[in-house]
């Protein structure tokens, strides 16, 4: 086992990828995610590798499909305001199925709106940001742990599904330290890129593109995208939950929040009340089946955001009329993060009303 | 165990200092740890607070709303956090720049310690946050003070290095002046 680091969850995301072997990063500047080319500009060139401060977020995205297009692993991140910039980059490699991994340490909006912790883009991040009608796999990671070890498991997933592939965290997440065990990549069967554009010397020509003009072409490849996304919604599902066995109200949320209401369910159980955690991991694909059978014995859920109502439409379409779904928002804001106390009042009240 | 401590002051106190200080020492001793920062765009002068956690187990939430322990560097803090400190639980104060007399609380410890006087007295107040951090261990034993000094080799940059002892004998000058606050 390695020896436990004391990292910010940014930094361990920017270990993440060098251990993934991603060599190729490009990116602009922006708070709360600036250590991750901090770190990657120190420690990319001494392994042959490139950073580049792009002119703009949506130079580096283009940077990112150039890279991936020959078949290097290859990152970009950024933060909301600088994510809406990429979409256009991220449209055309999800249509182009090139692999490369965006991390997005999300911050407050619509418009400049602010630093603090937020949830508000998960509509932007898990409902396809750009054009198109294309999806992307969007990982949720609650610890400075997951930050490394999903970033690993990003881009493999990029590679084993020729998609761009995101990280969603937030101020919490990106600028919380707690330790770190850097355990080696785990070792993964993947595809080789026979796709990737790497000169022709005499072999058969690639095309990398994401135009497809004749008859039938394009609906074809869109039914294509779409069989990917339903193997990926089939096998690519990860969830978590805690003390959900017996519980009558469960509790779900994703990301930074979940951390808060992790502890706010702990204390309710002290308090003799019968709650549970559900924590997706993968925003997309989304947990259904998982948390439907979690829904559906305890006839409840509480869906916490740091936002108005987002993730709270999968998880009416994940448990239908199995159960009962009320939600409990904060926007994002400076002081606009709960307490475990206040959401254990929440969750006092919520359960007062399964009880009735 | 479970410990919780929010440390608050002004952007330049060292705030964020004292609570990676801090979360090194329990990381060394085995301890699970959170440490999140919470500060303003301001280089100096702004709020800065950190709030660190540190578990036999699970550390659960790293945002915690009413700690059991706040250390306030300056006056804004205690009126920004003075009222959510847990009944029962402590507040040290830095009896130099803060006045605690208008906060009503009597649920509450509280421990006066003269930190901006101990650490200009030691030769630098930029030493306040090793008084701070050396008052708080000292009266909840979140740590013990030889991990504290041996992670500052890890809390500080290289070429602080040679502050070393210096900060040791400021964390445990701010050890002394809390035990004996604690026993008058």
């Amino acid at each position: 086992m390695s020896k436990r680091l004391f990292v910010k969850g940014n930094e361990a995301a920017a270990m993440g990828a060098v251990e993934a072997g991603c060599r190729y990063y490009f990116g602009y500047p922006i708070t709360p995610q600036s250590d991750i080319p901090e770190y990657l500009s120190r420690e990319l060139p001494p392994l042959n590798g490139e950073f580049i401060q792009a002119e703009s977020e949506i130079g580096a995205i283009n940077m990112l499909l150039g890279a991936s297009a020959t078949g290097a692993r290859a990152m970009t991140s950024s933060s909301s305001p600088g994510i809406s910039l990429k979409q256009e980059g991220i449209s055309y490699m999800a249509g182009a199925e090139l692999p490369g991994v965006i991390i997005n340490i999300s911050r407050s909006g619509p418009g400049l709106g602010g630093i603090d912790a937020s949830q508000s883009d998960y509509f932007q991040c898990v409902k396809g940001g750009g054009h198109g009608g294309y999806h992307i796999p969007v990982l949720a990671p609650n610890s400075v742990q997951e930050m490394y070890d999903l970033t690993m498991h990003a881009f493999d997933l990029a590679d084993l599904y020729r998609t761009p592939v995101m990280l969603l965290g937030d101020s919490v997440i990106g600028q919380m330290k707690e330790a770190l065990i850097p355990n080696p990549r785990p070792v993964r069967e993947l595809p080789a890129k026979g796709w990737a554009v790497r000169g022709k010397s005499g072999a058969e020509q690639r095309v990398v593109k994401s135009l497809f003009l004749g008859d039938g072409e394009l609906e074809a490849h869109n039914w294509h995208l779409h069989a990917k996304y339903q193997v990926m919604k089939e096998k690519e599902c990860i969830s978590e939950e805690y003390e959900t066995a017996d519980a009558r109200l469960i509790v779900a949320g994703f990301g930074s929040v979940s951390r808060i209401a992790h502890t706010a369910v702990t204390m309710a159980r002290a308090e003799g009340m019968k709650v549970g955690l559900f924590r997706p991991v993968t925003l997309f694909p989304f947990p259904e089946k998982a948390l439907a059978q979690a829904a559906a014995r305890a006839g409840k859920v509480l869906v916490v955001e740091l936002n108005t109502g987002q993730m709270v439409e999968d998880v009416r379409l994940s448990v239908g009329a199995a159960a009962q779904v009320s939600f409990y928002g904060r926007p994002p804001g400076a002081g606009s993060l709960p307490s475990p106390e206040e959401l254990l009042e929440v969750i006092r009240k919520n359960y007062e009303e399964t009880a009735r | 165990m479970r410990k919780d401590v929010l440390i608050a002051g002004f952007g330049g106190q060292g705030v964020l200092l004292a609570g990676n200080l801090l979360s090194y020492a329990a990381i060394d001793e085995g301890k699970n740890v959170s440490y999140f920062p919470a500060y303003g765009v301001e280089k100096r002068g702004g709020s800065a607070t950190c709030t660190v956690v540190i578990a036999d187990g699970a550390v659960g939430s790293p945002v915690v709303g009413q700690p059991s322990v706040l250390v306030v560097l300056n006056q804004a803090s205690l009126e920004r956090f003075g009222a959510r400190v847990r009944p029962g639980g402590v507040l040290i104060v830095n009896s130099s720049l803060v006045d605690v007399s208008a906060l009503g609380r009597t649920d509450i410890q509280i421990v006066p310690v003269p930190m901006n006087e101990i650490a200009t007295d030691l030769g630098d107040l930029r030493m306040v946050n090793m008084v701070a951090v050396g008052a708080y261990v000292a009266l909840t034993d979140a740590v013990k003070l030889p991990s504290l000094a041996a992670a500052l080799s890890q809390a500080l940059p290289e070429r602080n290095h040679k502050f070393i002892p210096a900060n040791i004998k400021a964390i445990e000058t701010g050890a002394e002046a809390a035990r004996a606050k604690k026993e008058a």
